[in-house]
């Protein structure tokens, strides 16, 4: 069985995020980039399936410009068995990336396609989803436990306030969240191992889809700046305030 | 022979970085305050493999050039972490690799690069000789299959973390030699056998968190076949190593720089007294910007030593130089990060002051600064010798 995994690159989460003086986007000039978090965790669950015996391949696809190959990399150090790149210069936005993805998935076929529940640059959370409606296939999303049967999948998804435990049939999406697994590092043998493992490219005209963003970004702008707090000298007055100035008692 | 400019193995660079995030300041913090040794750092970093980056593929290792590894230890130091703990099982066994025999070769190697024997520990410097490393005294005197060692060696950094020690003494007297350097002999010493046995190892309390030693060695008995290399010879088989290590050393000491700038530089940004930032006033930036130019010229000179070395050209200077600038850049950021931070800088919960003691350690070993100094005067300039 074969196990897709989608990578994204992403600014470091560690990176301390600048607007760009224009509003039109964030700095990512010289700014540190990593693995997506999420999809860190989809690579590593699917690396467990495939040392498990439960999968055979790990695919790892990344849509983006020529440096995402370096993120496709850090999937093939992990331990990923070779790489797809979609390469592309457009702002690729959550239906661009699962169109795309979906145009991969109906020439390789896996049987389950993992991609993280968010990236953490966007956060929009909806590529998977979409993916899956696209396919027509199951989707289990927010998963903290994937467990392969015969033909079918029993996923724990955390939603608010407890676990959900659904079981669906194969093929089918799952989204990753963050107590699924612990990620491993990338060990020095085994990036000396990807450098020889295989890097597919193609464009978004070679699988037939149009990326163009449908939707404008108008601006970004930073959060608000937090103020100053005050000290009250007594509870009576701290009612007050809330009353009066607050408004929220 | 080529050199990279910019950042090479950009893949090792982020993987180690990754493994540096999970020790944060808090971590070294709590070692340095115990002077306990980083178990946990140490064994990440051997399970991962990166310190057997050097051992050839033939012997389990990854067999990249110094220049990888300078790379992995710059980034480990870049992190605000600390490789002195364990940088030595990447390099000492270069000595083993280049001079012993096919069968040390096949008896250690691997097990070095697996991990499972530590070799770390390398017994040079002696209380009365110093720098003078021609002159040491502790004895080496063959009887039978066996020698016997009698002396003692300071400032053994890791014996205590070290299977294996790879040890210098004297195997001709110093009044019979015809040429200064020969006569001395490389042993490979078992600690696990040796303690206890003719073998003491005592910590030294000392400023940073070095888990270094001194050793005493009385009537200590080890098998003739733990000659590494030829007999008498011994002293110009570590001189390979000694430019590898000055060249790693160097690394480090770039990483500290690149910590430290990197720190000073935020902090001067962010900080606002007399209502601007503090980084505004040329008395706080030029320091900073001024170390940074430093650490950029070290950087290239340690560039150089690495590619010459692993294109097996002599590298002598270029390793020294690259030792002392590199240390110096570190020692001036430091300094210029300190003087940004203000009080906060005293504060143990910045590192500043941590990093500034570690990196202090770069300018005195494994190789003082005069020494450096005297090796360019008088090795490459031709100026007259002080000794
Ligand atoms: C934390 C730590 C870890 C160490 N780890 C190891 C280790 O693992 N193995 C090991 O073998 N050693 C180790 N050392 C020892 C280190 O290599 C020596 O301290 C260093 O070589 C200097 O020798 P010394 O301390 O005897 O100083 P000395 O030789 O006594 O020198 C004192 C000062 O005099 C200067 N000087 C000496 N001769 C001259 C001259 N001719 N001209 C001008 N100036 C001169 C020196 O430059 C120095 O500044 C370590 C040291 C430290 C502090
Ligand atoms: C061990 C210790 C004991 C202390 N004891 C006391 C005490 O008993 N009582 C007390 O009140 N305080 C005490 N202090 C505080 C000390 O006086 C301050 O740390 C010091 O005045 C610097 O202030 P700061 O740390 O806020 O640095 P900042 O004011 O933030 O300055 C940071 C850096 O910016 C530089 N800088 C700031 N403005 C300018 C400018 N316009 N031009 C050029 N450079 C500039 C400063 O020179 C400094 O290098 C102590 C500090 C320490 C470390």
């Amino acid at each position: 069985m074969k196990v897709l995994v989608a990578v994204k690159r992403v600014i470091d989460p560690n990176v301390k995020v600048r607007v760009k003086a224009d509003e039109s986007g964030v700095e990512t000039a010289n700014v540190k980039m990593a693995m997506n978090p999420f999809d860190e965790i989809g690579v590593e669950e699917a690396i467990r399936m495939r040392e498990a015996g439960t999968a055979d391949e790990v695919v790892a696809v990344s849509i983006g410009a020529q440096q995402v190959q370096e993120t496709i990399r850090t999937a093939l150090a992990m331990g990923a068995d070779r790489g797809i790149h979609v390469n592309t210069d457009e702002t690729i936005q959550p239906l661009a990336a699962a169109k795309l993805l979906k145009a991969v998935i109906e020439k390789e076929q896996p049987q389950v396609v993992i991609l993280g529940k968010q990236a953490v640059d966007d956060d929009a959370g909806q590529t998977g989803q979409m993916l899956a409606a696209l396919l027509g296939w199951s989707q289990a999303t927010f998963a903290s436990k994937i467990a392969l049967g015969d033909g079918e999948a029993e996923v724990t998804r955390e939603i608010d306030g407890g676990l959900e435990v659904i079981k669906a049939k194969l093929p089918m999406v799952v989204t990753t969240d963050l107590r699924l697994n612990e990620p491993r590092y990338a060990s020095l043998p085994n990036i000396m191992k990807a450098k020889k493992k295989p890097i597919e490219e193609m464009t978004p005209a070679d699988l037939g889809v149009d990326p163009a963003p449908r939707l404008t970004l108008v601006k970004v702008v930073e959060p608000p700046k937090r103020h100053a707090g005050i000290i009250v000298e007594t509870v009576a007055e701290l009612v007050d305030k809330l009353k009066n100035e607050a408004k929220v008692i | 022979m080529t050199m990279e400019l910019g950042e090479d193995y950009p893949e090792i660079r982020e993987a180690v970085a990754r493994i540096c995030e999970n020790f944060p300041g808090e971590y070294w913090r709590r070692l340095d305050a115990e002077s306990a040794y980083p178990d946990e750092f140490v064994a990440t970093l051997t399970r991962e493999g990166w310190l057997a980056a050097l051992i050839p593929a033939e012997f389990g290792g990854s067999g990249l050039p110094l220049r990888a590894a300078a790379v992995i230890l710059e980034t480990i130091h870049a992190s605000g972490c600390n490789a002195g703990a364990c940088h030595a099982q990447m390099y000492v066994m270069g000595t083993l690799l280049r001079h012993g025999s096919k069968s040390q070769k096949e008896r250690y190697l691997p097990a070095i690069a697996a991990g499972d024997l530590r070799l770390q520990a390398f017994g040079v410097t002696e209380p009365s000789t110093g720098s003078d490393t021609t002159q040491i005294k502790t004895r080496a005197v063959r009887d039978g299959d066996h020698f016997i060692v009698d002396g003692q060696k300071l400032w053994t950094s890791r014996a205590l973390q070290s299977d294996l020690m790879l040890l210098l003494a004297r195997t001709t007297p110093a009044d019979e030699i015809t040429k200064r350097g020969n006569g001395l002999t490389v042993f490979l010493v078992d600690l696990t056998e040796a303690v206890g046995k003719g073998l003491e190892i005592r910590p030294i309390d000392a400023m940073i968190n070095h888990n270094t030693t001194e050793i005493f060695m009385d009537q200590l008995k080890i098998p003739a076949d733990s000659v590494v290399g030829e007999e008498g010879n011994g002293f110009w088989h570590i001189l390979d190593g000694m430019n590898a290590e000055r060249i790693l050393i160097a690394a480090e000491a770039l990483g500290d720089a690149r910590w430290f700038t990197a720190k000073a530089a935020s902090y001067a940004t962010e900080r606002e007294v007399f209502g601007r930032p503090i980084g505004a006033n040329q008395g706080i930036q030029f320091p900073i910007a001024r170390a940074h130019a430093e650490t950029e010229a070290a950087d290239l000179m340690a560039r150089k030593a690495a590619a010459l070395f692993d294109a097996g050209k002599h590298c002598g200077a270029e390793a020294n130089m690259a030792k002392m600038l590199a240390s110096e850049a570190a020692w001036h950021a430091g300094d210029s990060c300190f003087q940004t931070f203000g009080g906060f800088a005293f504060a143990r919960e910045y590192d500043i002051e941590r990093k500034w003691r570690e990196t202090r350690l770069f300018q005195t070993a494994p190789i003082s600064t005069n020494m450096i100094l005297a090796y360019i005067g008088q090795h490459v300039l031709g100026i007259p010798r002080s000794y």
